[in-house]
């Protein structure tokens, strides 16, 4: 789960990172109201859930009430279309007004779960302000690599280490450490998967403090975590996404027409797979999980229509915890209910495999069956409806 | 032989007075798995489907000799669950439970190796189908008919996708020693090169398909092992190759977040080490057929 920069540097600030004084604004009114309070020239930020807002018109120096008023009007409600959104961007609802700070030096600071070591990993580079990946394939060599123990946590030399390889000034590499105990321990105590301050400034006075934040949470650890909880925006996610989650179902949306119903995350990769091999192109990810009722089909249903581009659905389960005449049911009443007209494929194998062939075939529906992976692909790929030359 | 599970492995089931624990282990005894009792904290001294349930694993393994168990306890629990499983001395556990939080795992990953050699725990899981070793027994929630005795192994993430694989070799004559399903988590407790390893070492396997997918580090680590230390073949399918790069499919560790991670990133890294990758997912059992003809005297 991702939180906004406002949200993460509240948090980090807990932690004992030093952040730019700033407000959060949900109209021109207020984003001139923290203006005011902060002092000219300001910072005005749109708050959303991807990186790439500089370059796409998110964030602005204003040196006037004028200046934050023509921005935040020009930002709230409208979407913000970054290299990291979908073309259709992320809605800005919410502003971060900041005092603005003299930078002298940029540093790369992240910390993630290295699935390697099975730690958490600290990665560090002189060259902040750049994207990680960008770094990562540019400059490998520029990354420095930490991996912290968990049993005896980040330790005072560490801290010292990568803060005299960063080259920082003898008397800042002590702020250093504080920087990175807050982030060490925010990572820790509220299950991260992933702290990122890009870039950590040194100022013109020589004062670290964190420019940027990010973090985002590990969703098997909300349980215990509902501070963390609380801070969801449901508005930056795709709401598709989260009406399958309440059913149990497990939706990603793709730009294909091919809709796919599969359970196990595997099998609907392996069959979104085929599809592409077979000429198609997958318009979604969905896993039905195990025991999936006649209903819980049914929701799988109208969640796969919900994307207008869907002209063929593809039903492929493999039945183990799953049954094969639970799914055949949930197939037929969505068809009725759902007064479908376009092509649906089934194809079912494993866990009560025979009732639920014959309820299908017995439905007398334009159901077309498929007794293998490979068959359903192309059955599907062939069915889709042909545009008239 | 098979690895990790046999006709004689005495098993328990952590959370089987539950509801989804006992309908597992309902199926896993009907197939003649030796299922010699359940722990339920608070619940010792009842019984569930005619074997006896106690509250800690310590009494299990004292009571009735438990020597692997199967894990179905909720994720606030699991990780707890589990650690106590390697603390009473049984030296396997599978856990199925999905939704178990990394640094949990991260904590048992340390408390395992805790432990010297001789006692050490081997863990499968967690967010697994588990394993079966077909004709002898299975610890999981797989359905045990679609697997031909024989002498393949099967080690994957995905449960249905490794079905898919057992099933098409079942359709072409080809039998399973053991399957194993090592789960889609990003932090797991056995690795696809531990099990590889496992299987190198099983007189009665002669061949093994490895089914990975996108994200993580462990299909290229499988590929070194099996370049540097394996004498029988490997054959391979990834899934993801229409994953797009960033968005997480399904699994918690199914996305796609480093160099080398994508599924044309690892098709090459096991290429490379001399596995044979099916092109196609439907293509597995094929594959392994072909495989296994080029193994034997004409």
């Amino acid at each position: 789960m991702d939180i906004h920069e406002h949200q993460a540097k509240d948090v980090l600030k807990r932690f004992g990172m030093p952040v730019p004084a700033g407000g959060i604004a949900f109209t021109p009114e207020q984003a001139m109201h923290e203006a005011r309070k902060l002092g000219y020239p300001v910072i005005v930020k749109a708050q959303v859930h991807a990186g790439g807002r500089g370059a796409a018109g998110g964030v602005k120096l204003c040196r006037s009430e004028a200046e934050v008023s023509a921005f935040a009007l020009s930002l709230l409600g409208r979407n913000l279309v970054t290299k990291q959104t979908d073309a259709s961007g992320k809605p800005v609802h919410r502003l971060l007004v900041e005092q603005a700070t003299e930078i002298a030096r940029e540093i790369y600071l992240g910390l993630v779960l290295d699935r390697k070591s099975e730690r958490i990993m600290i990665v560090a580079s002189r060259e902040g302000g750049m994207e990680i990946e960008d770094l990562a394939e540019e400059k490998p060599d520029a990354l420095l690599r930490m991996v912290i123990d968990p049993a005896m946590g980040l330790l005072p030399f560490q801290s010292r280490q990568l803060g005299f390889k960063l080259g920082l000034a003898d008397d800042r590499v002590g702020q250093f450490a504080t920087v990175l105990r807050a982030c060490y321990r925010a990572f820790r105590d509220l299950d991260a998967t992933m702290v990122e301050i890009n870039p950590l400034v040194i100022t013109g006075s020589g004062d670290l403090i964190a420019l940027d934040a990010k973090m985002s949470f590990d969703t098997n650890a909300l349980f215990r975590r509902p501070e963390v909880a609380a801070l969801r925006d449901a508005g930056q996610e795709d709401p598709r996404e989260d009406a399958a989650a309440e059913h149990g179902l497990n939706y990603v949306g793709l730009e294909g027409d091919i809709g796919c119903i599969i359970n196990g995350a595997g099998l609907a990769m392996a069959t979104m797979d085929m599809i592409q091999l077979a000429g198609g192109h997958p318009a979604n990810f969905l896993d039905i999980g195990g025991g999936a009722s006649p209903d819980r089909v049914v929701a799988a249903f109208r969640t796969v229509l919900t994307d207008p581009n869907v002209s063929v659905i593809l039903v492929n389960i493999f039945a183990g915890i799953n049954r094969c005449d639970w799914v055949a049911a949930g197939v037929v009443q969505a068809y009725r209910e759902l007064n479908l007209s376009l092509p649906v494929v089934v194809r079912l194998a494993g866990t009560n495999v025979d009732e639920g062939r014959r309820i299908i075939d017995g439905s007398r529906l334009p159901l077309m069956s498929a007794d293998t992976l490979a068959a359903a692909a192309n059955t599907a790929v062939k069915a889709r409806p042909t545009i008239a030359a | 032989m098979s690895i990790l599970i046999h006709e004689d492995t005495r098993i328990i089931v952590q959370g089987m007075s539950g509801r989804i624990g006992r309908f597992h282990a309902e199926d896993m005894i009907r197939y003649g798995t030796q299922v010699v009792g359940g722990v339920t904290p608070g619940r010792g001294g009842e019984t569930v489907l005619d074997r006896p349930i106690f509250n800690t694993v310590a009494e299990a393994v004292e009571a009735v000799g438990a020597q692997a168990s199967l894990v179905f306890v909720p994720p606030p629990g699991a990780a707890d669950a589990i650690m106590e499983a390697a603390e009473a001395g049984l030296r396997f556990a599978v856990c199925v439970t999905d939704g178990i939080p990394s640094q949990d795992m991260m904590k048992v990953k340390r408390f395992l190796r805790r432990f010297p050699a001789a006692r050490k725990m081997r863990f499968i899981g967690p967010n697994c189908a588990g394993i079966i070793s077909p004709g002898k027994g299975f610890m999981g929630i797989m359905p045990p008919h679609i697997y031909l005795p024989g002498r393949v192994g099967i080690v994957g993430r995905s449960g249905t996708l490794g079905y898919e694989a057992a099933s098409q070799m079942k359709a072409l004559g080809i039998g399973v020693s053991t399957s194993v399903g090592i789960g889609g988590d990003p932090i797991n407790g056995s690795s696809f090169r531990d099990i590889l390893e496992l299987f190198e070492n099983d007189p009665e396997t002669d061949a093994v398909v490895m089914i990975g997918e996108i994200g993580g580090p462990q299909e290229a680590e499988a590929a070194a092992y099996a370049r540097d230390h394996m004498s029988k073949p490997v054959v391979a399918y990834i899934a993801g190759l229409s994953a797009p790069k960033g968005r997480k499919m399904g699994h918690a560790g199914a996305i796609i977040s480093a160099f080398g991670e994508s599924a044309q990133e690892k098709v090459e890294i096991l290429s490379a080490a001399g596995i044979t990758v099916a092109a196609t997912p439907s293509a597995m059992g094929e594959t392994i057929a072909r495989v296994l003809r080029v193994g034997q005297p004409a």
